[in-house]
C-alpha cells in the first residue's frame, strides 16, 4: 500500500519536559519521525514545550510551536493550523494521554483531523485495564489478574485457585502496608488476617506471585497490511519487580531457548494484531524460570524508552520506520536505511551483546531511598556494545560515570560479610558492585542466585570478570610475561585503569605495556543483519576482536565527544549542541564523528554524524578510535561536563583539543588563578577565599560577613554547594556535609543577595557576540539550573546590560575563548559581581538559540574551526533584544523521589525544563508554569509557613493572594505576622501539637498552594521538610521560593483581568 | 584448552580453541544469523556436509535439552562460534553444548572472528575449508582445505534419510506418505498436531510403494545437499503428480521444481537464519521465515511450466514457493515448521490438510 495523498500536512505531538520515566528517548523519536515525514514532502507542525531539544529547532518542522502540552494548547492549534493528520503515538505517555482527552471532546472530528498510526480505539483498549484484559482472555494470552477476598476462607479458595506462592495486597491502605508473600495456606491465612486489619475497607487483594520470574521484553512493529515483526527482544538482569526503567538490560535475551524466543514473539504478534496496532510497540513479559508459564506485565502502543533502547541496540530506525507506518506504507515499502538493499520488513540479526544500565540521581540526593522497586528512579542510562556480555557489562559500567572503572571498589571491600549479604537482599543502585563484592568474597553463585533470583548465567558471567581481577593480581609482578593473561582482560572489557589497579601499576604502565605487545581493540559495525548484507552506515563499537572494519577515509575529520547519560546537570540540551556541532562540521566540508554512549539520543542515532562510535567516555576508550581515525582536532565544549573534563587529558596525549585552550579551561575553573585574572581585569566577584580547615573558615566567614556560601574546591557544579547563616551551621556543613581537610578545602564566599543573571556568549577570541541576557526570577542562592529565566531581562537596567555585556567581552577575550562561554553573575547594589565562568555550551543555549535566532553552536562550532566570526558577518557586542519574552521554567521529578527534599538551593534538583513565550512577561510566565505542569489554582486555600528571615517581604504577597479571593492558613508564627496586618487567617497546629495539622489539611486535600520558605538545614525530620513532601505526594503546588511567588501571583492577575492566551509557532516570532 | 585452525580454501586461517570432539573436519563453511536454535540447526540434516558458522557471538547459553532435537543426532560436519556458555542456564538444561558435541563426534571451534569470517563468505560465497589442530605449515593445510568435500556430486539424501519406514498417529484422519530426503522432526510434529497419520519412508522409495499407502498426500522434506543429486526422488514426484496432494518443503520444493521441468543453482552464500522476509504474491503479506538453503530455483526457468510462482524473498528477489497450475501440490524454500525460528508460515501446513480434504 503506498503513500497516503490525502494527507498533506501532520501535526506530531511532542513529550514536553524531561522527568524521570520521560528522558530523551522521545526527543530521539520525534526528531527521526519529522526528518522522515519532512522526506515524505509533508507539512510537519510540532508542539512541544521542551526547548532543549532537537524537535524543536525550526529547521525540523515547518511550524515549531513551543507551547504547554495541554488539552486548551492543543485545540487551538488544531484550530490555527488545520492540519490533515495528527500523529499522537512518538511522544511517550503525554502525548498519548492527549490523544485519549483530545479524542473525548470531538475537536478532531470538528476540524476533520485523522489520527494517524495505531488508532484511537487501539490506545483505548491498550490503556484501560479492564478492556484490555477482556481481549486478552479473548485471544487467550495470559495476564496477572487479582482477585478481592473478604474473608479467609475466600482468600484460602482463591489462593487454591491460582496457585501458590500469592501476593496479599490489603486494599486501601496509604503505601501498601499489611501485604506479604504466601507460599502456603499457613502463611496466607497470617498474612491475610494482619492484611484485612490494615485495609480500610476489610478487603485483600489476591494475586499470582510472580517474584523471582525473568523479565523479557519485545519490540514489535504493525503496518496495516497486517506484516508484523519483531525488532528486538531483551532480557532483563534483574527478575521481575524492579521497574523496566530502573532495570539492567541485556540485549538480544541470553537465557531463552528458541522455543521460549518463538513463543513469546507468537505472543507479541498476536497482541499487536488483536489491538490494531499501526507501528511500534513495547510488550514486556514475566517467565517463570521453571516452565514456560508467562504473564503479560504491560503493553504500550507506542514508541518507548525500550524502543529507544531497542534502535540503538538493532540500528532498527523503530521511530522512523513508525511515522512512515503512520502515512500508510507498509514496512517491505520502507527501505533499511542502514544496509540501504533491504527493506524495513525483517527482523535484525544482531552479533554483538548489548547491555544497558540505568544512570540513577542518588550521588544529588543523598537522602533519597535508593532501592529500586516498581517506582522508576532512574534519570537516564547508558548503552555498551561488545563481542561478549562481560565487556558490555564492563564498558557500561565506565559509560556511567560515576567514578568507577570496573568491579573493584575499595568502599565495598570494607564491608563485612553480612552486611554484603543484607545489601544483596535489596536491589539499589549498586546492585552490579554488591554482587561483584560478594563472588570476591567467595559466597557462591548459587549463595549469590538463592538471595537475588538474577540468573545463574549472568553471576556466571561476572564471576569470570572476578576471576580475572584475581588472576591479574597474582601475576602483577610478572603481567608482561603473561600477555595472554592481558589479552584476555582486555578481551572481556578491563579497562587499563583497572587493570593498573590490580596490578598496582599505573595506568599509562599498562598503556605501554599494551603499545609494546600491539594490544589494541578494533571497531565493528552494526548492521541490523550479522553482516550476511553489506551494509552503508557507519556505526562501530569497539572490540578486541581480529578484523577492524572502521577504515578511516581520507577527508579531513573532526571529532565531537557526547555527554553520555541524561542526568541532573547534564541533560539533553548538551545532546542538542553535539548535534549542532556535528552538522555544522559537515556543512565546513568536514567528517563529523560522534563519540557517546547515550541510547536515547539524537546523536546516537546512526545518521546524525557521519561516523558513529557508540563507547564509553573515557581518556583510554576515546584515544583508542583517535588512533583509529586520526582526527584533525576534537570538540570536548559541547558535551558538557564530561567531555570538559576530557580535554585536558586528551591534550596531555597529544590530542588537538579544538576551541578554547585546556589551559584556558583550567584558568576558569581554578579559583586563585581566576580571582587573579578578574582583579587584572578589574571586574568584581563576591569576597571569599579558600578554607583548609573549620577554624580558616570561620575566620573568613567573619572576615566577610554571614551569610556565605560554602562549597568544596573539588567539586563542580554546585554539588554539595550550601548558603549558610551562622556559624553554628558553618561547622556543621564544614564537619558533616565536606569533611573539611587541607587537600579536600572549601571554597567561602560571600553570598550576595541579588539578581542572577546568565549570558552565553560565542567568541572567536576577538570578536565576542552575546546573543541575550538572561535574568533568573529566583535570587541568587538557587542553581541556576532550578531558576526560572526571563529573557530579555525585565528588571535590569540598561546600564547594568551594557556592563555585563563589556565583562563578558573582556573576560572571553582574556580567556582567548574560542567557541562558546557561559557567565553568571549577580546584580546587588547596584553592581555587577561575577560568579562563575563556564567556557563551554551550558544548559540555556538550545533556548536561547531558539528565542533570538542566534545559530549559537553553528557560529561556535565555525569559530573554534578557525573561521573569524567578522568574516562570518557578526560583530562584537550584545545582538538588538526581540520583542518577544521567553520564560524557561524548570521541572522536577519529586514525586518519583521518596525522600528527597524539594527546597530549591544551590544544589540542581531539577531533571528538564519547558519554555514559556510570549509577547509579554505575564503571559510568557503563564505559559511556562503551565507547561512545567504546574497547577495553578484560581481559588482556594493557602497554607503559608514563612521562616522569619523571610517574613517581611512574604505578607505582601500573601495579602495580595487573600485580594484575589484566597482563603489563607498558617502556621502560629505567621499567622500572627499576618494578623498583624488586618489579614484573616485560620491558624493551623504545628505537627505533633494537635489536630488537624498542616500535614492532616494536605492529606485531606484542603490545601490548593502551599508557600513554604526554608528555614535551615535539610533534614528529613523538620516540619518544614515533611510539608513539602507532602504537598509533591499529593499533587499540591508548594512554592520554597518568594520570586517564584511573585512571578505566580503576577500570573494569577493576569488571568484575573481576562487577559487572552495566544499560541503562535517559533517561525511567527522571528519574522 | 587446545588450540585449533579453521583454514578456508581461500587462503584465510583463523586460530582458535577446539572444544567438541577431537578430530579433523572438513566440509562447505556455511553461516548462520539465527540467535536462538543452536540445538535445532545442529540436529538439521539438512547441514550435512556443512561446517556451520554462528554469526550471533555467544552460543550455548542454555545448553542442550531433551525436546529441541530436530532429529536423533546432529549432522552438522564442524561447528564454529564466537564464545561458547561454560555455564548455562535454563530449566530445560540436560546437558552443556560442549559435552553434547563431544558425544556426538562433532569439530567445534571457538574465539572465531565470526563476523568476520562471515564477511568473506558473504564476499566470495560459501566454500570449502577445515578445522583441524594439525602444526603442519599454511600451505598444506590451504591445500587440504580445497581438497575438503563439497555439497554437489555426492548423495547426501541417502546418507540422512531413514532406512526403514516408521509409522506414526495411526487412526489419524489424513495419511500423510513423508518422504524423507533428512526431515526435520518438527514437519512430523506438524502434521501429527493436524489430525495426520505420518508414515514416513526412505527418500529412495518407488511410487508404487508410496501410493500403495493409499495416502491423501506426500509431503517431500527438506534434506541437504545439491538437488541434482537427488533427482531419482524428483522422478518418483513426477509421477505422483495429479495421483495425490503434494507439499514439498526446502530440499523439497526443490525436488518438486525438477519434477516440473524447472531449473535449481547455487546461491552465493545461501539464506540460514530466522529472520528471511518473504512475500505472498496473492496477499502482498510478508512472512517471517526460518530459511536454511544452499540452492535454489531459478525464476527464469519457470516461464514455460505449469507452476506459478507464489513467494518471493523480500531482500534479494529469489523464488521462495511456488504452485502447480493443474495439480493440487505446491511447495515453499523456507521451513514453515519453524524449529529454530518464527512460527508465522504454519498455516501452510493447514493449506495442505484443506487439499487432502
Amino acid at each position: 500500500m503506498p503513500k497516503r495523498e490525502d494527507i498533506n500536512k501532520v501535526m506530531v505531538i511532542g513529550s514536553g519536559p524531561i522527568i524521570i520515566g520521560q528522558a530523551a528517548e522521545f526527543d530521539y523519536s520525534g526528531s527521526q519521525a519529522c526528518r522522515a515525514l519532512k522526506e515524505e514532502g509533508l507539512e510537519v507542525v510540532l508542539v512541544n514545550s521542551n526547548p532543549a531539544t532537537i524537535m524543536t529547532d525550526e529547521n525540523m518542522a515547518d511550524r515549531v510551536y513551543i507551547e504547554p502540552l495541554t488539552v486548551d494548547s492543543i485545540i487551538e492549534i488544531l484550530k490555527k493550523e488545520n492540519p490533515d493528520g495528527l500523529i499522537p503515538t512518538l511522544g511517550g505517555q503525554i502525548a498519548l494521554n492527549l490523544a485519549i482527552d483530545l479524542a473525548e471532546t470531538n475537536i478532531l472530528e470538528d476540524l476533520n483531523v485523522e489520527l494517524l498510526g495505531t488508532p484511537i480505539e487501539t490506545i483505548e483498549k491498550a490503556e484501560d485495564r479492564n478492556t484490555f484484559k477482556e481481549l486478552m482472555n479473548e485471544i487467550g494470552e495470559p495476564i496477572l489478574d487479582s482477585k478481592i477476598a473478604k474473608n479467609i476462607e475466600q482468600a484460602a479458595e482463591i489462593a487454591a485457585d491460582i496457585g501458590y506462592p500469592v501476593i496479599v495486597r490489603p486494599a486501601y491502605t496509604m503505601g501498601g502496608t499489611g501485604g506479604g508473600v504466601a507460599d502456603n495456606l499457613e502463611e496466607l491465612k497470617e498474612i491475610t488476617a494482619r492484611g484485612f486489619k490494615h485495609s480500610l475497607i476489610g478487603q485483600v487483594l489476591i494475586e499470582k506471585s510472580i517474584k523471582g520470574w525473568k523479565e523479557i521484553e519485545y519490540e514489535v512493529m504493525r503496518d496495516k497490511n497486517d506484516n508484523c515483526i519483531v525488532v528486538c527482544n531483551m532480557e532483563n538482569f534483574d527478575p521481575v519487580g524492579v521497574h523496566t526503567g530502573d532495570s539492567i538490560v541485556i540485549a538480544p535475551s541470553q537465557t531463552l531457548t528458541d522455543k521460549e524466543y518463538q513463543m513469546f514473539r507468537s505472543s507479541a504478534l498476536k497482541i499487536i494484531r488483536a489491538l490494531g496496532i499501526e507501528g511500534g510497540c513495547n510488550v514486556q513479559y514475566a517467565l517463570d524460570p521453571e516452565s514456560f508459564q508467562y504473564y503479560i506485565i504491560e503493553v504500550n502502543p507506542r514508541v518507548s524508552r525500550s524502543s529507544a533502547l531497542a534502535s540503538k541496540a538493532t540500528g532498527y530506525p523503530i521511530a522512523k520506520v513508525s511515522a512512515r507506518i503512520a502515512l500508510g506504507y507498509s514496512l517491505d515499502e520502507i527501505d533499511n536505511a542502514i544496509t540501504g538493499k533491504t527493506t524495513a520488513c525483517f527482523e535484525p540479526a544482531l552479533d554483538y551483546v548489548v547491555f544497558k544500565i540505568p544512570r540513577w540521581p542518588f550521588d544529588k540526593f543523598h537522602y533519597a531511598d535508593r532501592d529500586l522497586g516498581t517506582q522508576m528512579k532512574a534519570t537516564g542510562e547508558v548503552m555498551a556494545i561488545e563481542r561478549n556480555l562481560e565487556a558490555s557489562m564492563l564498558k557500561a559500567v565506565r559509560s556511567l560515570e560515576i567514578g568507577r572503572y570496573g568491579f573493584y571498589l575499595e568502599e565495598f571491600r570494607k564491608l563485612s560479610d553480612q552486611e554484603i549479604k543484607d545489601f544483596l537482599y535489596e536491589a539499589d543502585d549498586n546492585r552490579l558492585f554488591v554482587i561483584a563484592e560478594a563472588l570476591r568474597r567467595g559466597f557462591t553463585v548459587e549463595e549469590v542466585h538463592q538471595i537475588t533470583e538474577i540468573s545463574t548465567f549472568f553471576l556466571y558471567k561476572m564471576k569470570n570478570i572476578i576471576d580475572l581481577e584475581n588472576s591479574l593480581a597474582a601475576s602483577k609482578d610478572e603481567l608482561n610475561k603473561n600477555q595472554e593473561l592481558l589479552l584476555k582482560a582486555k578481551e572481556k572489557g578491563f579497562s587499563d585503569s583497572e587493570i593498573a589497579l590490580l596490578t598496582e601499576k599505573t595506568e599509562e604502565e599498562i598503556k605501554n605495556l599494551r603499545d609494546q605487545l600491539q594490544l589494541k581493540p578494533v571497531f565493528k559495525m552494526v548492521d541490523t543483519c550479522a553482516a550476511e548484507f553489506e551494509a552503508e552506515t557507519p556505526y562501530y563499537y569497539s572490540s578486541y576482536e581480529k578484523v577492524n572494519e572502521a577504515q578511516p577515509t581520507d577527508k579531513k575529520k573532526v571529532m565531537v565527544i557526547g555527554s553520555g547519560p541524561i542526568r541532573i546537570g547534564q541533560g539533553i540540551e548538551f545532546d542538542y549542541c553535539s548535534v549542532h556541532s556535528a552538522w555544522t562540521l559537515n556543512e565546513e566540508g568536514y567528517e563529523s564523528i560522534i563519540v557517546n554512549n547515550n541510547p536515547e539520543t539524537v546523536s546516537t542515532d546512526f545518521d546524525t554524524s557521519d561516523r558513529l562510535y557508540f563507547e564509553p567516555l573515557t581518556k583510554e576508550d576515546i584515544m583508542h578510535i583517535i588512533e583509529n581515525e586520526k582526527p584533525e582536532g576534537v570538540i570536548c565544549q559541547f558535551g558538557g561536563q564530561t567531555a570538559v573534563n576530557l580535554a585536558e587529558p586528551l591534550a596531555e596525549a597529544g590530542v588537538e583539543i579544538l576551541g578554547t585552550s585546556v589551559d584556558s579551561i583550567d584558568l576558569a575553573e581554578d579559583r586563585d588563578r581566576f580571582i587573579g585574572l578578574l582583579n587584572e581585569l578589574d571586574i568584581p566577584a563576591p569576597q571569599g577565599e579558600v578554607a583548609a580547615s573549620l577554624q580558616e573558615a570561620e575566620k573568613i566567614a567573619a572576615e566577610i560577613g554571614y551569610p556565605v556560601l560554602v562549597r568544596p574546591s573539588y567539586v563542580l557544579g554546585g554539588r554539595a554547594m550550601e548558603v549558610v547563616y551562622e556559624k553554628k551551621e558553618l561547622e556543621e556543613y564544614m564537619q558533616n556535609a565536606v569533611k573539611v581537610s587541607p587537600d579536600r578545602p572549601v571554597l567561602v564566599d560571600k553570598y550576595l543577595t541579588g539578581t542572577e543573571i546568565e549570558i552565553d556568549a560565542i567568541s572567536d577570541g576577538e570578536t565576542v557576540i552575546v546573543p541575550g541576557i538572561m535574568e533568573h526570577v529566583e535570587r541568587a542562592g538557587v542553581h541556576s539550573g532550578d531558576s526560572i529565566a526571563v529573557y530579555p531581562p525585565h528588571r535590569l537596567s540598561e546600564e547594568l546590560k551594557e556592563k555585563a555585556v563589556e565583562y563578558t567581552e573582556k573576560i572571553s577575550r582574556a580567556l582567548n575563548v574560542k567557541g562558546v562561554v557561559n557567565i553568571q553573575y549577580v546584580v546587588s547594589d547596584g553592581e555587577i559581581y561575577v560568579i562563575e565562568v563556564n567556557p563551554r555550551s551550558s544548559r540555556t543555549i538550545p533556548y536561547l538559540s531558539k528565542v533570538t535566532g542566534v545559530p549559537m553552536v553553528d557560529l561556535a562550532t565555525k569559530a573554534l574551526l578557525g573561521r573569524k566570526l567578522k568574516d562570518l558577518g557578526w560583530e562584537s557586542g550584545m545582538v538588538p533584544e526581540k520583542e518577544h519574552v521567553a520564560v524557561k521554567v524548570p521541572v522536577f521529578s519529586f514525586s518519583k523521589l521518596t525522600q528527597v527534599d524539594t527546597n530549591l538551593g544551590p544544589e540542581m534538583k531539577s531533571t528538564g525544563e519547558v519554555l514559556g513565550l510570549a509577547e509579554t512577561y505575564e503571559k510568557a510566565l503563564y505559559k511556562g508554569l503551565i507547561g512545567a505542569g504546574l497547577e495553578i489554582p484560581r481559588e482556594g486555600t493557602i497554607l503559608a509557613t514563612i521562616a522569619d528571615k523571610d517574613k517581611a517581604e512574604a505578607i505582601d504577597y500573601i495579602k495580595d493572594f487573600a485580594e484575589l479571593g484566597f482563603q489563607i492558613a498558617a502556621t502560629e508564627g505567621t499567622a500572627a505576622a499576618l494578623k498583624k496586618k488586618g489579614l484573616k487567617v485560620d491558624i493551623v497546629k504545628k505537627l505533633g501539637e494537635g489536630s488537624p495539622d498542616s500535614l492532616e489539611l494536605i492529606s485531606d486535600d484542603q490545601i490548593d498552594l502551599v508557600i513554604n520558605t526554608l528555614t535551615k538545614g535539610k533534614v528529613p525530620e523538620r516540619d518544614g521538610f515533611k510539608i513539602r513532601r507532602s504537598a509533591v505526594e499529593m499533587g499540591i503546588p508548594c512554592l520554597t521560593s518568594l520570586d517564584t511567588t511573585q512571578a505566580m501571583l503576577k500570573v494569577l492577575k493576569e488571568i484575573e483581568h481576562g487577559e487572552r492566551i495566544e499560541y503562535k509557532a517559533l517561525q511567527d516570532y522571528q519574522k | 584448552m587446545k588450540k585449533a585452525k579453521l583454514v578456508l580454501e581461500e587462503g584465510s586461517i583463523f586460530t582458535g580453541e577446539l572444544f567438541g570432539a577431537e578430530k579433523e573436519s572438513a566440509g562447505e563453511i556455511v553461516f548462520n544469523t539465527s540467535m536462538t536454535g543452536y540445538q535445532e540447526i545442529l540436529t538439521d540434516p539438512s547441514y550435512k556436509g556443512e561446517i556451520v558458522c554462528m554469526t550471533y557471538p555467544l552460543i550455548g547459553n542454555y545448553g542442550i535439552n531433551e525436546d529441541d532435537f530436530e532429529s536423533f543426532k546432529s549432522h552438522v560436519n564442524g561447528f564454529i562460534v564466537k564464545e561458547f556458555a561454560e555455564e548455562p542456564e535454563n530449566w530445560r538444561l540436560k546437558k552443556k553444548l560442549e559435552r553434547y558435541l563431544k558425544e556426538n563426534g562433532i569439530t567445534a571451534i571457538s574465539g572465531i572472528d565470526t563476523r568476520a569470517l562471515t564477511k568473506i563468505l558473504r564476499q566470495e560465497g560459501t566454500m570449502r575449508g577445515i578445522i583441524t589442530t594439525e602444526n603442519s605449515n599454511d600451505k598444506e593445510l590451504i591445500e587440504k582445505a580445497k581438497k575438503a568435500p563439497g555439497l554437489s556430486g555426492r548423495d547426501l539424501v541417502s546418507q540422512v534419510s531413514r532406512k526403514e519406514v516408521e509409522k506414526y498417529g495411526a487412526g489419524n484422519k489424513y495419511r500423510v506418505v513423508l518422504v524423507d530426503c533428512g526431515a526435520k522432526d518438527n514437519i512430523k510434529n506438524s502434521l501429527l498436531a493436524r489430525n495426520c497419520e505420518v508414515i514416513m519412508v526412505p527418500a529412495s522409495t518407488s511410487v508404487k510403494k508410496i501410493l500403495d499407502y493409499s495416502p491423501d498426500g506426500v509431503m517431500v522434506s527438506n534434506g541437504p545437499g545439491d538437488p541434482e543429486d537427488a533427482d531419482y526422488v524428483a522422478e518418483t514426484i513426477a509421477e505422483l503428480l495429479g495421483e495425490v496432494p503434494i507439499f514439498g518443503i526446502c530440499l523439497g520444493h526443490q525436488l518438486l521444481g525438477r519434477a516440473c521441468g524447472a531449473e535449481t543453482y547455487k546461491l552465493k552464500f545461501g539464506h540460514r537464519g530466522a529472520n528471511h522476509p518473504v512475500k505472498d504474491l496473492s496477499t502482498n503479506r510478508v512472512y517471517i521465515t526460518s530459511q536454511n538453503h544452499g540452492f535454489a530455483i531459478k525464476e527464469e526457468s519457470l516461464a514455460e511450466l505449469d507452476l506459478e510462482l507464489t513467494h518471493i524473498n523480500v531482500n534479494d528477489k529469489t523464488v521462495e514457493g511456488f504452485r502447480h497450475q493443474k495439480y493440487p501440490a505446491f511447495s515453499v524454500q523456507y521451513h514453515p515448521e519453524a524449529s529454530p525460528g518464527p512460527e508465522d508460515s504454519h498455516y501452510l501446513f493447514d493449506q495442505f490438510v484443506e487439499l487432502m480434504r
